[in-house]
C-alpha cells in the first residue's frame, strides 16, 4: 500500500463514518448478496478500510458486486454510510483503471460516455406522439424522461417496453393540465457512471443537465425513474442549487391525487415493488402506495419484504451481474407470485429490465412469469 | 463539419477469422492496392463482435467502424453470423438515437477468396466516412 492509498482510504474512513464501526456485523447479516452466497461481506469491507487494506478495499471483487440497495445502511447502529463507502471505493478504482468487466460488454456504459461529450445531436424524442403535449424546451414542469428510448432499442429480446412508462408519464401530467418539457437534449443522468466511480464523466453529464433544466425556467423536475430522481436530488446539488424542486413522479402525483381523474375502474390485484433508489434511498414508499389506492378496484398486496425492507432488483448500477443476481430476481419474483397478483408493479425502468432479463429463464418458465408495470402505466389507464 | 487538410479517417474493422481476416489475408498476398487506414481487431467469430466492442470504437475515438464476416450460409460456427446480424442492429438502434451519422458503420460479408472486396469494400468505405469528416465523437477524444 502507497502513503497515498492510506490517505485517501482514511479520508474515505471518515467521510463514510467507517470510522465509527463496532464490527457488530448487521449488515453483513442484512446484505442480501451475502446471504445468498456472494463474496460480498459489508463488515469485511467497512474492516479493511479502516485497517487501510487497500488490496481488499480497493481492488476485491468485493466492491463491484454491492448492489447499493441501502439495505445494511438502515440497520447500522452507528450510521455507517457504506452505499456512499462503496461508491467511494470505487471512484479510487476507477481512477486507477481497476475496474471489473462491465455487464453488456460495458456497451451502456460507452452510451453514457458519449453522451457526456455533448458533440452530438440525439435523435431521442420519435416515440413522441400527437396524442402527447410536450414542449421541448419552456414549462413549469420538467419530465425526466432518462434512458427508456436508448433501454427499449438496446433490449428488444426482452420486449422491452420502458417507453410506455415514459409515455404515461406525459399523459398523466397531460391530465393534470401541464404541458411538461421533455427536452431533446437531455442526457443521461449519470446515475450509473456515478456508482461505477466514473466521477468526471458524472459531472459532465450532470453540468449539462443543470444547464437544461435552469434555462428551461422549471419549478419542478419530474422523473419517473427512481435512479434519475434520486440522482436529481441528491447528487445534483453542486450543479443546480436548491431549485428547482426534484420529485419522483409518484410524489408529484401524490400531491395532486384529487385533481386526477381515476375513473376506470378494475379489477386486477397488484403487488408493489418498491425500487431501492425510491424506498431507502429517497424514503419515498407512501406516495406510490397511496396512487395505487386511488385506482378505483384496484387490490394492492404486499410482499413478505415491502417498504423500506424491500428486496433490490439486484441490477441497479450496470455494474455487476452474476448468478447471485440471478438467485435473488428469481427469488424476489416467487416472492411476488406467492402473493397471488396478476401484476408486479414497480416504479423504476430498471427493477422492469432486470425482472424480465431473469424471467427468459426457460427452466423457470411460469414460477416466475408475472406480467410487470409502471405504476405510471398503471394509473394513466385509470384515466 | 468538413474535414481538417491532410486529415485521415481513423477506421476500426473487426473481422471473423474464417473469412474476412483471410479475405483481408488474400488481398494482402495478391497485392491488391487498398485505403490504409483502419485497423484491423481479428476475432474469432463475428458473432462475438457485441455492441460494447463498437460503442468503445467509437468512444474511443473511431470515425468509422466496419463489421465484417462469413456470408450468410458460410459461417464456420454454422449461424454466428446470423447472431451478428442481431447485434449489429442493435447498436444501429442506439447509434442512431446516440446521433451518429449511419453510414459510420457498415456491416460486410468477405469471405476468405474474396481479396478484391475486401480491398473494394475497404475502399468504398473510407470514402466515405472521409465525406463525413471526423466523427463528432472523435473532435474532443483527439
Amino acid at each position: 500500500m502507497t502513503r497515498a492509498h492510506g490517505e485517501r482510504l482514511s479520508d474515505i474512513a471518515a467521510r463514510t463514518r467507517a470510522w465509527a464501526c463496532y464490527d457488530c456485523g448487521k449488515c453483513s447479516a442484512t446484505c442480501p448478496v451475502t446471504r445468498i452466497g456472494g463474496a460480498l461481506s459489508p463488515r469485511r469491507t467497512v474492516l479493511s478500510t479502516n485497517l487501510l487494506h487497500a488490496d481488499v478495499a480497493v481492488y476485491g471483487a468485493e466492491i463491484a458486486s454491492c448492489l447499493t440497495c441501502g439495505a445494511c445502511d438502515r440497520r447500522c447502529p452507528v450510521q455507517v454510510d457504506f452505499t456512499g463507502l462503496v461508491r467511494a471505493l470505487r471512484e479510487v478504482s476507477h481512477e486507477e483503471d481497476a475496474q471489473p468487466e462491465c455487464p453488456h460488454g460495458g456497451a451502456l456504459q460507452s452510451l453514457m460516455r458519449m453522451m457526456a461529450r455533448g458533440t452530438l445531436q440525439q435523435q431521442r424524442l420519435d416515440w413522441l406522439g400527437p396524442d402527447l403535449h410536450t414542449d421541448p424546451a419552456h414549462g413549469a414542469v420538467f419530465l425526466w424522461t432518462g434512458c427508456t428510448v436508448y433501454y427499449d432499442a438496446f433490449f428488444p429480446e426482452y420486449g422491452m417496453r420502458t417507453l410506455d412508462v415514459t409515455r404515461a408519464a406525459v399523459r398523466l401530467l397531460n391530465a393534470l393540465g401541464q404541458v411538461p418539457v421533455v427536452s431533446p437534449d437531455e442526457v443521461c443522468c449519470g446515475h450509473d457512471l456515478l456508482w461505477n466511480g466514473d466521477r468526471a464523466s458524472f459531472e459532465a453529464l450532470a453540468r449539462r443537465n443543470a444547464a437544461l433544466i435552469q434555462e428551461s425556467g422549471a419549478e419542478v423536475v419530474v422523473a419517473p425513474c427512481a435512479e434519475c430522481a434520486r440522482t436529481l436530488r441528491l447528487d445534483y446539488g453542486p450543479f443546480l442549487g436548491s431549485s428547482p424542486r426534484i420529485q419522483h413522479l409518484s410524489e408529484y402525483l401524490a400531491e395532486r391525487l384529487s385533481d386526477l381523474p381515476l375513473v376506470r375502474e378494475t379489477t386486477r390485484r397488484v403487488t408493489f415493488q418498491d425500487p431501492c433508489r425510491l424506498g431507502r434511498h429517497l424514503g419515498v414508499v407512501d406516495a406510490p402506495r397511496s396512487l395505487l389506492a386511488a385506482v378505483p378496484g384496484l387490490e394492492l398486496v404486499e410482499m413478505a419484504h415491502a417498504g423500506l425492507n424491500a428486496t433490490c432488483c439486484a441490477g441497479g448500477t450496470w455494474s455487476a451481474c452474476d448468478r447471485y443476481a440471478k438467485k435473488l430476481q428469481v427469488e424476489r419474483l416467487k416472492e411476488a407470485k406467492a402473493t397471488g397478483a396478476e401484476i408486479l408493479v414497480t416504479a423504476c425502468p430498471k427493477c422492469q429490465i432486470h425482472f424480465r432479463c431473469a424471467q427468459k429463464d426457460p427452466n423457470l418458465g411460469q414460477d416466475i412469469a408475472i406480467e410487470m408495470q409502471d405504476v405510471a402505466q398503471v394509473l394513466a389507464d385509470a384515466l | 463539419m468538413s474535414a481538417p487538410e491532410g486529415w485521415n479517417p481513423r477506421i476500426v474493422v473487426f473481422a471473423c477469422n474464417w473469412c474476412s481476416y483471410a479475405g483481408a489475408d488474400t488481398a494482402g498476398v495478391s497485392r491488391i492496392q487498398h485505403q490504409p487506414h483502419f485497423r484491423m481487431i481479428r476475432v474469432m467469430c463475428s458473432g462475438r463482435i457485441q455492441p460494447g466492442f463498437v460503442l468503445r470504437a467509437f468512444e474511443k475515438g473511431a470515425d468509422g467502424v466496419l463489421v465484417s464476416g462469413c456470408h450468410i450460409g458460410d459461417c464456420h460456427y454454422l449461424f454466428g453470423n446470423e447472431r451478428a446480424v442481431e447485434q449489429f442492429e442493435k447498436t444501429r438502434a442506439v447509434t442512431r438515437i446516440l446521433g451518429l451519422e449511419d453510414e459510420r458503420l457498415r456491416l460486410e460479408w468477405i469471405s476468405a477468396a474474396e481479396g478484391a472486396r475486401f480491398a473494394q469494400v475497404i475502399d468504398q468505405f473510407t470514402e466515405r466516412v472521409r465525406a463525413l469528416g471526423p466523427s463528432p465523437l472523435a473532435r474532443e477524444a483527439r
